[in-house]
């Protein structure tokens, strides 16, 4: 029954309910998959198979007295940022090595009330800062998928790596992730999957590591933009624990999956060309823009005009913010504490400095030099007045459009070791991805074509505050259009 | 605004993050490539601009001042460096 794996949460979820086969078994197929897969992969951090088969049965036992809930059976990778009851959780870093939750994060308990089946926890860039996945305490992980013209091992995007490898190898139905500048959208883009980051708010907080609190979202990565919908629906709530979730309801956006576009007004912002940006991602842009044509969408060519402005403010904003959050980690009530120390105050540096890999380490610098006194109106009150002008650039355009198109990312996926000189060329990858955190937005990236070397590629689209709904309306379409169905040869 | 060795050492500190001495000028180097890659913010007119602190505009809710949660203390110290006696251990901090 190996084909189980290859299923879409959507199907693994019906046959379940139909009873085609067990949970016990789909569960056991993905933990057989990833024993053989996981070591060169690198996607899980850790595999929860005796929970797994714990959780699979009772779902079972659901499934046979006529209960259960919209995931019932299901089995999910987590990303190892959310905060898991008695299994540890890391956030990549070293920093956590041994850290097991005595709570769980509200997301992953909402995955559990509907019936969903914990797998294991998801390799990621250390606390979510990076976009290759090669910033992790536990090594990089592998993309699945190799370019034809080169042999070359190549990155699945970050932070959220392993949720996007995972995926895109059948090592889960589905995957948690967070993105703080582009952490779903991009690692989606690179591994031929679908990751929706919500609107701001939407998605509690609550036992989520934090890296970026104004900027930090939750969101599913998914074969399917229909299982984007369905996981995405299930991890959204009101949640009182969490100081900025939104008290709104959370709508079956199932429902938006198929539905026409005849009509929609479609901004392709002009902005969003940037120098150096291959022609085939431009060919891609111009092909999605045909494709909601023929759909019957409006196009509206229109202008962000801050878009350039947006990646340097959020590396002022996002460090920042972390500085500020990964101060609690003091070696004293939980984390790493360093054996040897002079003083109270080493203790807590030489704590860091052994806890923290160095990119953490490098933001975390930036965060405390922009926050400081003397430098704190020039680059941080400064980066929130510009932060407001990008916001204000889409509130100025919602009258002429619906939602928005933009290529997800600024090339596919690159090898790895390829980027980690320079730190300034790996930032650019969330240059069309960074917006929308800064704003609050909601932002799908769909698989929509490849490469010359016949690597994924995708398009991503941004949708008004709390309008998910047209988001996943636009990318169902886009992702029928495409057709998008490669898989990555076997060579793991 | 170049940032110097001094200024590196300065900022480590301030983020309790000890740094080798041979590490501060290499890292000047990379934090002066990323705040010149910044600047760029001050071709920005942002005169009259309210700093954006959120993206949520509701006020922050405010809950009833009455317990809610308590008596975890096994929870609360299940991942402490050391702990005896319902306490966190810490090394000696009067010095």
């Amino acid at each position: 029954m190996s084909d189980l794996t290859k299923l879409t949460l959507k199907g693994a979820v019906d046959g379940l309910k139909a009873k085609d086969f067990s949970s016990a078994e789909i569960t056991q197929a993905f933990l057989t998959t990833i024993e053989a897969a996981n070591p060169t992969l690198n996607a899980y951090v850790e595999v929860t198979a005796d929970k797994a088969m714990d959780m699979a049965r009772a779902s079972d036992a659901r499934i046979a007295a006529g209960q259960g809930g919209a995931l019932e059976g299901a089995p999910l990778g987590i990303k190892d940022l959310f905060c898991t009851e008695g299994v540890q959780t890391t956030a990549g870093s070293n920093m956590l090595r041994g850290f097991v939750p005595p709570y769980e994060s509200t997301v992953t308990a909402n995955l559990w009330r509907d019936g969903a089946v914990m797998l294991g926890k998801l390799n990621m860039d250390e606390f979510a800062m990076g976009s290759s996945n090669e910033t992790s305490a536990f090594g990089p992980v592998k993309n699945p998928w190799k370019s034809a013209n080169s042999n070359a091992e190549l990155t699945p995007g970050g932070s959220s790596g392993g949720s996007a490898s995972a995926v895109a190898a059948d090592l889960c139905l589905a995957a948690t992730a967070s993105d703080t500048g582009g952490s779903i959208r991009q690692p989606a883009a690179f591994t031929g999957t679908v990751g929706i980051k919500p609107t701001y708010g939407r998605a509690s907080r609550f036992g989520m590591v934090a890296f970026a609190s104004s900027l930090d979202q939750a969101g599913p990565i998914t074969k399917t933009v229909e299982d984007a919908a369905l996981l995405l629906q299930s991890m959204c709530s009101f949640d009182a624990k969490d100081s900025t979730s939104l008290d709104v309801p959370t709508p079956d956006w199932t429902q938006s999956v198929g539905k026409s576009v005849k009509g929609l007004r479609i901004g392709v912002p002009r902005e969003y060309v940037v120098d150096g940006m291959p022609a085939e991602i431009q060919a891609l842009w111009d092909q999605g823009v045909a494709w909601l044509k023929d759909a019957g969408c409006e196009i509206v060519e229109i202008s962000l005009p801050h878009t350039k402005y947006a990646l340097p403010t959020y590396y002022i904003v996002a460090p920042a913010e972390a500085s500020s959050n990964l101060a609690r980690y003091d070696g004293m009530r939980f984390g790493h504490r360093a054996e040897e120390f002079k003083s109270l105050d080493d203790l807590y540096a030489t704590s860091r400095a052994e806890g923290f890999g160095k990119e953490v380490q490098r933001r975390l610098t930036i965060g405390a030099y922009v926050l400081s006194a003397g430098f704190y109106d020039a680059y941080y009150v400064k980066a929130l007045k510009v932060r407001r002008r990008i916001a204000e650039d889409f509130d100025n355009v919602w009258g002429q459009v619906d939602a928005i198109l933009t290529p997800s990312t600024p090339s596919a996926a690159f090898a790895l070791g390829d980027k980690q000189i320079d730190p300034l060329t790996m930032y650019l990858n969330d240059v069309f991805t960074v917006t929308t955190n800064l704003a609050g937005l909601p932002g799908i990236s769909v698989p929509a074509g490849v490469d010359s070397g016949g690597l994924p590629l995708g398009l991503q689209v941004i949708g008004k505050a709390l309008d998910e709904a047209t988001v996943f309306q636009v990318g169902a379409v886009l992702e029928q259009a495409a057709g998008f169905t490669a898989k990555p040869g076997k060579w793991w | 605004m170049a940032i110097d060795a001094a200024t590196v050492r300065k900022v480590a500190h301030l983020a309790r993050i000890k740094t080798p001495e041979d590490r501060l000028e290499p890292l000047a180097q990379e934090l002066n490539g990323i705040l010149a890659w910044i600047e760029q913010l001050d071709q920005v007119d942002v005169e009259g601009v309210e700093p954006m602190t959120s993206n949520v505009a509701q006020p922050l809710r405010l809950r009833d001042d009455v317990v809610t949660d308590g008596d975890k203390i096994d929870a609360v110290l299940s991942n402490a460096p050391k702990s005896a006696d319902g306490f966190f251990v810490v090394p000696k901090v009067v010095e």
